[in-house]
């Protein structure tokens, strides 16, 4: 694997593994309103 | 003997791009829009969070749909000119990882919608997931040149789902949304199949047009038209809406009809020069807008 090659590829990773923790964060949220909500 | 070590490059993970682009996010936006009218339309009030998780949990059962589609069609999509940039035909990404997502993402929005909002709802969404990917997909698209007319069921289901979302039922008004765009499926996709049947009959499917001719697609375009027609005016008279969809359903629909005339005198052998396929077409994306819309005022006003 040459440098470019691990670097582009860290990258994809670092990128995927950010986007999947706001989704994840953003259910937690989601879940918590729509507890809240069927309260109501 | 040791045998040589050859040095392993792993593949670079797909962008979430890619991802994103899998969902289809350009057929999402009409299916967001008529589940948001139908749930609109509902005479109940929903909670803005629950009405959102159902939207939420339609875009994404449609993200699955159009996933599931892309993994199942890759080796399809590689061959026509407008689909072969797509992450699977274009090796930006492995089919495994399109089918785990696909999956994932009906499963999830499946229960969130169970959990969150209701039963009816949640089998109406897996109804739909299933429809579009085991009935439509799967089955009929390379089979028969009907795929276009069975297949508009699954993106007629929306507004059935939003307004189930909404009040726990089905009732008249939500199963003509559904019939008006179960039927304007054909007349939409036919018109567009008319003007790139070279592109379907490369890729081996049996889009009417390749299979029937161009003459009787026409002829198809404006007979489905007609029931089209007939299930889009019909909630004002009979009292489902106001005067407000009434009208509004009364003129688009007219243009509709004009257009489909005007493709079913088409005699235009050059795909290229085929203006009222092309007018039609484009018209018809417009007209289902302003169509749900018209119904969400209208509904309003009335409330």
């Amino acid at each position: 694997m040459t440098p470019d090659y691990e670097a582009e590829y860290r990258r994809r990773q670092r990128a995927r593994a950010m986007v999947t923790a706001w989704i994840l964060g953003g259910l937690v949220v989601l879940f918590f309103a729509i507890a809240i909500a069927r309260m109501m | 003997m040791a045998s040589p070590t050859v040095p392993m490059t792993p593949a670079l993970p797909a962008e979430w791009r890619d991802f994103l682009a899998l969902t289809k996010p350009r057929v999402m936006t009409l299916v967001v829009f008529t589940a948001l009218c139908g749930l609109l339309a509902a005479p109940v009030h929903i909670h803005p969070v629950l009405g959102f998780t159902a939207i939420l949990c339609i875009a994404v059962g449609a993200g699955a749909s159009g996933a599931l589609n892309m993994w199942y069609e890759a080796d399809l999509d590689a061959r026509m000119k407008r689909t072969r940039g797509r992450p699977l035909p274009a090796g930006r990404m492995d089919r495994q990882a399109a089918l785990h997502f696909g999956v994932a993402l009906g499963v999830g929005s499946v229960v969130l919608m169970g959990l969150a909002i209701n039963l009816l709802s949640a089998a109406i969404l897996a109804a739909s997931i299933l429809f579009y990917v085991l009935v439509y997909t799967v089955w009929l698209k390379r089979r028969t040149p009907q795929n276009i007319v069975i297949g508009g069921a699954a993106g007629a289901f929306p507004p059935l789902i939003g307004w189930a979302a909404a009040t726990g039922r089905i009732d008249l008004l939500p199963v003509l949304l559904f019939l008006l765009i179960f039927l304007w499926t054909p007349p939409h996709f036919w018109a567009l199949s008319l003007f790139v049947s070279t592109d379907y009959a490369a890729a081996g499917v049996p889009m009417l047009p390749v299979v029937a001719g161009v003459r009787a697609t026409r002829r198809q375009v404006f007979l489905y038209t007609l029931p089209m027609a007939a299930a889009a005016i019909a909630p004002w008279p009979l009292g489902l809406t106001g005067a407000i969809y009434g009208l509004t359903a009364g003129l688009l629909t007219a243009w509709f009809v004009l257009l489909a005339v005007r493709v079913g005198m088409s005699r235009e052998a050059d795909q290229a020069r085929m203006k009222p396929e092309r007018a039609l077409f484009k018209f018809s994306i417009l007209y289902l807008f302003v169509l749900f819309g018209a119904l969400v005022v209208d509904r309003l006003v009335l409330a």
